[in-house]
């Protein structure tokens, strides 16, 4: 997916850059409502993340010029504010989700997705793999044809080996992705879902294999 | 309708009732004086035509008397006495001296010392049993040889004047009557229009929002402009303080979570490069420590916007299925990543008439709960129902409340012995509880039988 992100502060952008694009996503950045306008008139983007205190004006500032102009590139703000009638006025200016910072990577992902959703068709996020189609934004499992419903967990489990496939992935960083900061369970709870998802794929031509003390890999016929 | 908590306030005394009782205490005052006035006029007044009449009587007497050969002589005129005569039959009595002998009339009568020579003394005095009043005139008379002085006493009684003075009485008393309850009428007119102003400006002020701190425009008279004048500088500084206390809590947020959310995110994607056990622990120990930290800020804040939020609130018809949808709405991604259901069911419509910004934050508060305490693949239950009392519940099939002091979960800061691991500041219940109290409300903690929290928010 591509996104656009507008934020300010170029430590916090950064990161956001890096674990973006750590998931194969494409990011642009501007720092500027200004820049952000010229990047809008060049690229097509799927989602924009929006900071609200920028040096050259309100983001809703910008919210509203991007509503004007007839664009409907989804938009989620982040926001550093805390005020419940502050995140209502940014809803009503057309906003179509925010996060409080900081924020919990996993839970933009799922809002991003969640707000790809709604707006049905937007993105084409589907990835073709021998006889699986998968799209993580509409969470649908296609096996020949067939359509395999997943569980969420299951769901991002097998975006992140699915853009991946032959790659290695350590328990740990599936761990990472799967369960939240304050959960309290131990990095063996990933085998659960492995066995559910190889379960779900037994009917495709993909395969997970486990490698004893590395970790689990995709592999594809 | 903004709902005032009264303060109490010193009372003394009331200024309609103080001006009233004045206004009407001064308009007895005069009407007494009026009545007291007009009838002694009224007596001055009757006294002198009686006095004139008599003073006529005697003088026409006196004229009639002549000296003739050192005798003297009085040709009765009875015109004299006929003058005197009234409807209410008052008795005449009359007395002719000649020097100190009584030629003729009443010798008990009382004499008077007369005044200079033609002038007539008057008096008032008892005689009969009857209060009279009389005249009497002396005249010198001059024969050849002689003088003589012949004095001349006419008296009447009062009944008719008595008559007269009642009648005058009687009307002016009545005349002072409807005087004194048209000046009671007035004088509550006038308190009225006079208290006006000040109600005026009671009910603009009380009839404004909460965040109107707008200096009061409508005219107000002379004597309240100083008053006014006050109130609006007041009301300009409290603004102030509140815009900048706003813009500084808004501002201190923005500063504390913009770096703490640039090393969340920093935390995070280090974690997926890191390999070594205890690296690990120690970044998702740090990334469990912002969360909390950024956690209690966020509930900090908002426990400080309900305490001042809960002085004035701004009350408008809510439906809680509405605002329950939109919280469901707004959760279901992050119930999605631990795939947990939220459903909700119950009454189709259930309105109240809240504070829709304060019954957010409390219920959201709850929702948080339940997803942080429900456990993968679970259900959260939300049912709305407005009988007997708008009522929402929440249930998610988590561990539970700790048996042991439940009440004191709703205190500030406490957090559930089994909370172990799980990160929150424990201002949620509080925060909701608050929310429940200020709309006449109360939050109920329970365990389910069959396992799972349950927590009642009704109003």
């Amino acid at each position: 997916m591509k996104f656009l992100l507008i934020e300010d502060n170029d430590e916090l952008a950064n990161a956001i850059c890096a674990r973006m694009q750590f998931d194969g996503h494409v990011i642009d950045h501007a720092s500027r409502i200004q820049d952000a306008f010229a990047y809008e008139e060049t690229g097509e983007y799927d989602l924009i993340l929006l900071d609200i205190m920028l040096p050259d004006g309100d983001g809703r500032t910008f919210l509203k010029r991007h509503r004007a102009g007839n664009k409907d590139t989804p938009v989620i703000v982040l926001t550093a504010r805390s005020q419940v009638s502050d995140r209502i006025s940014m809803l009503d200016l057309g906003a179509d989700d925010y996060v409080t910072k900081p924020f919990d990577h996993e839970e933009l992902q799922a809002r991003c997705r969640a707000v790809l959703r709604r707006k049905a068709g937007a993105a084409q996020t589907t990835t073709r793999l021998g006889n699986v189609a998968f799209d993580p934004v509409a969470g649908s499992l296609t096996i020949d044809g067939q359509v395999i419903s997943l569980r969420n967990r299951e769901l991002r489990l097998l975006e992140l080996l699915i853009n991946a496939p032959g790659q290695i992935f350590p328990k740990h960083k599936l761990f990472d992705r799967l369960f939240s900061y304050d959960e309290d369970v131990s990095e063996n709870a990933i085998e659960v879902y492995i066995g559910r998802l190889r379960k779900h794929l037994e009917p495709s031509d993909l395969r997970i294999t486990t490698l004893r003390g590395l970790g689990y890999r995709l592999d594809h016929g | 309708m903004a709902e005032v908590s009264h303060e109490p306030v010193n009372v003394a005394g009331s200024l309609r009732y103080r001006l009233t009782l004045t206004l009407i205490g001064g308009a007895a005052a005069l009407a007494i004086l009026l009545f007291v006035v007009v009838r002694g006029y009224a007596t001055q007044i009757a006294q002198q035509g009686q006095d004139s009449i008599l003073k006529a009587s005697v003088t026409s007497i006196l004229d009639a008397a002549i000296l003739r050969d050192g005798v003297v002589e009085v040709d009765f005129p009875y015109a004299a006495l006929l003058m005197l005569s009234t409807d209410s039959d008052d008795r005449v009595f009359y007395a002719i001296y000649q020097d100190e002998t009584l030629l003729s009339g009443y010798g008990a009568l009382p004499r008077a010392t007369t005044g200079a020579s033609g002038g007539a003394a008057h008096r008032t005095a008892r005689f009969d049993d009857a209060t009279i009043r009389m005249a009497t005139a002396s005249r010198t008379l001059v024969g050849a040889d002689t003088r003589t002085v012949i004095t001349v006493a006419v008296a009447q009684t009062q009944d008719a004047m008595q008559v007269t003075l009642a009648r005058i009485s009687r009307n002016v008393g009545l005349y002072g009557l409807v005087f004194f309850l048209l000046s009671v009428l007035l004088s509550f007119w006038a308190t009225t229009t006079t208290i006006r102003p000040l109600q005026r400006l009671t009910d603009s002020i009380t009839r404004r929002g909460p965040k109107d701190l707008s200096p009061v425009a409508s005219p107000v008279p002379v004597e309240m402009a100083s008053l006014v004048a006050s109130l609006n500088r007041f009301m300009a500084r409290l603004d102030t303080s509140l815009r900048q206390s706003e813009d500084f809590i808004a501002e201190a947020a923005h500063r504390v979570r913009t770096p703490l959310a640039t090393v969340r995110s920093h935390a995070e994607a280090t974690l997926q490069r890191v390999d070594r056990d205890e690296n690990r622990q120690a970044l998702r120990s740090m990334i469990r420590a912002i969360d909390e930290s950024s956690r209690a800020a966020g509930q900090l804040l908002d426990h400080a916007m309900i305490t001042f939020r809960a002085d004035h609130l701004e009350r408008s018809e809510v439906d809680l299925v509405d605002l329950l949808r939109d919280l469901v709405l707004r959760f279901a991604p992050v119930a999605e990543m631990k795939d947990i259901e939220l459903d909700i069911d119950g009454d189709a419509r259930v309105v109240v008439a809240g504070d829709s910004i304060l019954l957010q934050n409390g219920i959201r508060n709850l929702l948080d709960n339940a997803l942080k305490y429900s456990p993968v693949e679970s259900r959260i239950a939300i049912r709305v129902t407005s009988a007997p009392a708008p009522t929402i519940e929440i249930r998610d099939q988590g561990p539970g409340f700790p048996k042991n002091n439940m009440d004191a979960l709703i205190a500030r800061f406490s957090r559930g012995d089994n909370a172990k691991g799980i990160i929150g500041s424990g201002l949620g219940l509080t925060i909701a509880n608050d929310v429940a109290l200020v709309h006449g409300g109360k939050l109920t903690l329970s365990n389910h039988p069959g396992g799972g929290a349950c927590v009642i928010f009704s109003l």
